[in-house]
């Protein structure tokens, strides 16, 4: 949180233009839905809003964090410290107290934090959640509820919009049993009336982002979203975290676009029924992550050979194996380019916050039917689940209507022409020559033919590597936040964007001269990025993954295999969490510090 | 208009399709494979049924039977080992317009396919299936197979197979198949009348063929060809009751050759069909908003 601060409780109002909100219970708490109405409040007063969750993996429940930071200007993180704690349990303030900042507001629940250290300046404010819940609904109503009272204490301590805050939570609660929503605000009303002590009250200087439709949403429905406005109408895939929460809404609302969406056995089929429908003349998808998207090379490997469009959707978590399901990673980048046998060219996206998985969904769509090739979006945990707030869409401006051609194709057409990107002449399409195509996973001749012919094989191995080619020319290079030339350039992908870029202005603030690239197209890398290099002493790309054998993370070891230049590092971590601005900073200063 | 694309092409033109149209590239089989007579049949039943020949789609995975669709001269792809029916899968239920053809072998059908039969049969996408079933690995040059009998050498079993084999009809009828025939390479008219009524049949269609390898496995199925003095036993329907799955089982218990013809046929609804019943549904509901326009209020309730 920057100035002012909050440590002094006093009688006067303070303002403020953010706070970190970390709230520590169990997964059964409803602590999720505290944090997701104060996400979407945030989203409806102008604010800025990043959200960061903990899951157990286990469905009985357990341990779980979420932490809101709600800012009035750019929120870009979030957050490394919390500014207000609120512990529901006695292993919720053992675990998360370290995480409270200096002079930081912890709120516990009297009636199950029992010890308390006071150490760091921290304030302390015992309230009898439970109890106090109960007191307001009435003994049957015992612990549930008291997620409620936490959101009407929070939103009085720091002076949200009350209205605004009732509206979305009877909104939330309408859609269920009336005596739901009758409830909830009861418990919500003896946490905004209850009378803390001596705690200051906040109130945030006005929100910054005054555009009309901000909506507040995770990085999974956006992408879902993003690929019904691309034109997606089919795809297939079989459940896993976090990628399941794409195909359940997909499968929901495929049918309302006249689509289908599949769950099928196991990933193979699904890659396999997703290929099905590209072949069909469709734009088709599928999705998973972590040991899901093993599973599906063979077949991707198969649709770069037979140059079938597709989008193939990783939300990548941690690994090897069953790794950390519920953890964020970004272990996959290699796999996403060369993971199927063989020269298999592909391209590979990564979304850079929750807005751009839209974007991204729209740009995987265009890419896949311009090169008539797999695209593979690597999105990641943290995407996935954190809530941010922001403009809509342009529904009008990027609806992209789904077609499929079948007019018939005249005498010249071949499926797999050496001297032209392939263009397919799906099933139902006459074919004036009275030859009908093969599509094949063995190698072939412009016909489809199967062809072991040494010259064949080299020249359609050109033609499909041609697209890389063609695509590293027409890609956007990315732009530099920070300075354009100095002491270090960062570079992130995927989620790693946000910490990246406060982590540049932090360094900068110090007096370094650093700037900072966010890498959208991965594979092929945009034509250029040499000429931006130049102009840095160092080059640190800086990623969730392990800097294995050679002490670089994957998009370094590709970063220097592409310019061979030593100046070229890495900051990378595997600790199953998303980076910490101060964690980069350390890294970047390392490296500096080094010459 | 309820699919989400329009799959309607220009007026049909009657345009009568020959046996010869559909021939594309000499098969690669060496002579005297079962394969052959299967391919000679499947022209013979096109051109009877008169299928438009842009809409006849013939796909396969790996193997030897699974070259078919090179030979065959429509729109046709090639696929990798054991995974071509849910490729299928995805074309029947994104395109209704065209008819879904699925060749194969036992390899690729009941064992690195084998999982994926089993959920294509129980939701009954349609599609007409079949199994080229020659008791051996002949792409890959004699390896034991899943229908392999026991006691029968391989170069993976020098001593004879000990893996009890898998009995198809029995698979297939407990797979939740809607349509389940028997049928040999070498009764070219057995196999035109089961070809028909499959590929008739609305719903998840599949047909094993013993069709003889004669390079690894010659004579392995001359018990069920008189003219090699065995018997071709046809199923009398008569006597059968074909939705009965218990009789069928019964049937599929004979030791070989065994019985031919039609085990079981039930009518049920096709996924393709229920699909869609939920797509017209969910349309319905919205009054005939544009797709646009859903996308939009979608995002309007997020504000
Ligand atoms: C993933 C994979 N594993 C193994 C193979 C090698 N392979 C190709 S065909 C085949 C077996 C073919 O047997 P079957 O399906 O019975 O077909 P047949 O050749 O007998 O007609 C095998 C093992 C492959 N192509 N792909
Ligand atoms: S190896 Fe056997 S199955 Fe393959 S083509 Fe030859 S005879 Fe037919
Ligand atoms: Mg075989």
């Amino acid at each position: 949180m920057s100035a002012p601060a909050v440590s002094v409780p006093s009688s006067s109002a303070h303002t403020l233009r953010n706070a970190v909100i970390r709230l520590a219970g169990n997964s059964q708490d409803g602590i999720q839905s505290i944090g997701g109405f104060l996400a979407r409040l945030a989203g409806r007063t102008a604010q800025e809003v990043m959200t960061y969750m903990t899951i157990p993996s286990t469905i009985s429940g357990g341990p779980s964090i979420f932490q809101v930071h709600l800012g009035s200007g750019e929120v870009l993180t979030a957050g490394d410290d919390a500014d207000v704690l609120v512990a529901f349990y006695q292993h919720s303030y053992d675990s998360h107290i370290s995480a409270l900042r200096n002079g930081g507001i912890c709120l516990y629940d009297s009636g199950e934090v029992t010890e308390i250290k006071h150490e760091r300046g921290i304030h302390y404010f015992g309230i009898p959640f439970t109890a106090a819940t109960v007191e307001a609904l009435g003994g049957s109503a015992r612990d549930r509820g008291k997620n409620m009272l936490v959101l009407g204490l929070i939103c009085a301590v720091f002076g949200l919009d009350k209205d605004k805050l009732v509206t979305i939570v009877s909104r939330q609660f309408g859609k269920k049993d009336e005596s739901v929503l009758r409830n909830a605000l009861l418990a919500f009303d003896a946490g905004y009336a209850y009378q803390i002590g001596d705690l200051e009250k906040f109130t945030f200087v006005p929100g910054e982002a005054q555009d009309a439709n901000r909506i507040s949403t995770d990085g999974n429905q956006m992408l879902s979203l993003g690929l019904l406005a691309a034109g997606v109408r089919y795809g297939s895939a079989y459940p896993i975290t976090p990628w399941s929460p794409i195909m359940e809404t997909l499968r929901s609302e495929l049918p309302k676009y006249g689509g289908v969406f599949v769950q099928a056995e196991d990933e193979l089929a699904a890659v396999s029924m997703a290929i099905g429908a590209a072949f069909a003349g469709h734009l088709a998808i599928t999705g998973s992550s972590g040991p899901g998207i093993s599973l599906k090379q063979e077949a991707l490997g198969y649709a770069s050979m037979a140059e079938l469009p597709l989008i193939v959707v990783n939300v990548q978590r941690g690994g090897p194996s069953t790794g950390l399901p519920t953890s964020v990673e970004q272990s996959d980048l290699m796999q996403a380019i060369y993971g199927s046998h063989g020269d298999t060219p592909r391209f590979v996206l990564a979304p850079k916050d929750v807005e751009d998985c839209f974007y991204i969904a729209l740009e995987a769509g265009r890419i896949a039917r311009k090169y008539s090739c797999p695209v593979i979006i690597l999105s990641d945990q943290a995407l996935s689940s954190r809530i941010e707030a922001f403009t809509e869409p342009d529904v009008d401006k990027h609806w992209v209507e789904p077609s499929l051609d079948l007019s018939p194709r005249g005498e010249d057409f071949r499926p797999y022409p050496l001297d032209k990107t392939t263009r397919h002449a799906p099933p139902g399409t006459k074919m004036a020559a009275g030859k009908y195509p093969h599509i094949s996973g063995l190698e072939h001749d412009e016909w489809g033919h199967p062809s072991g012919n040494a010259k064949m094989h080299q020249e359609m191995t050109n033609k499909r590597r041609q697209k890389l080619l063609d695509a590293a020319a027409e890609f956007p290079l990315p732009e530099i936040h920070g300075e354009s030339a100095g002491d270090a350039l960062l570079i992130a992908w995927g989620s790693a964007w946000g910490p990246v870029k406060e982590a540049t202005d932090r360094l900068r603030s110090e007096g370094y001269h650093v700037g900072a690239a966010n890498m959208r197209h991965l594979h092929p890398m945009p034509n250029g990025l040499e000429k931006i290099i130049a102009g840095y002493k160092h080059v640190i790309a800086v990623e969730m993954n392990d800097s294995g054998a050679y002490g670089f993370g994957q998009l370094a070891m590709l970063l220097r295999a592409r310019y061979a230049d030593p100046k070229i590092k890495s900051v990378c971590k595997t600790d199953g969490l998303a980076f910490r601005v101060r964690e980069i900073v350390t890294g970047v200063e390392k490296h500096l510090a080094a010459n | 208009m309820s699919t989400a694309i329009d799959t309607t092409t220009a007026a049909p033109v009657a345009e009568k399709l020959t046996k010869k149209q559909l021939i594309a590239d000499h098969p690669t089989w060496c002579p005297g494979c079962g394969d052959f007579a299967v391919l000679a049949v499947f022209y013979k039943v096109l051109e009877k049924l008169q299928i438009p020949q842009e809409k006849i789609v013939v796909v396969a995975g790996i193997g030897c039977s699974s070259r078919f669709p090179y030979f065959m001269n429509t729109h046709s792809l090639h696929f990798i080992h054991g995974r071509a029916l849910p490729l299928a899968t995805g074309i029947s239920l994104s395109r209704p317009d065209v008819h879904v053809f699925v060749f194969g072998g036992d390899g690729d059908g009941f064992s690195i396919g084998g999982n994926h039969l089993n959920h294509a049969a129980r939701k009954n996408i349609r599609l007409t299936y079949v199994i080229m079933d020659n008791f051996v690995y002949g792409l890959t040059k004699n390896q034991t197979s899943p229908t392999t009998p026991i006691g029968r050498k391989s170069k993976t079993d020098p001593v004879g197979a000990i893996d009890r084999p898998i009995n198809p009809m029995k698979q297939l009828l407990a797979s939740g198949a809607t349509f389940i025939g028997r049928t040999h390479a070498t009764q070219v008219k057995h196999m035109d009348e089961l070809f028909t009524r499959a590929i008739e049949h609305d719903g998840f269609s599949v047909i094993e063929c013993l069709s003889e390898c004669t390079m690894f496995y010659p004579g392995a199925f001359d018990d069920g060809n008189p003219r090699k003095g065995g018997a071709f036993d046809v199923i009398d329907e008569k006597q059968h009751d074909v939705k009965d799955d218990v009789a069928a089982f019964k049937l599929a218990d004979l030791p070989s050759p065994g019985k031919f013809g039609v085990f079981y046929q039930v009518k049920r609804p096709t996924k393709n069909e229920l699909e869609q019943r939920w797509i017209d549904d969910s349309q319905a509901k919205l009054g005939g908003a544009s797709q646009k326009d859903i996308l939009k209020k979608r995002f309007e309730a997020m504000r």
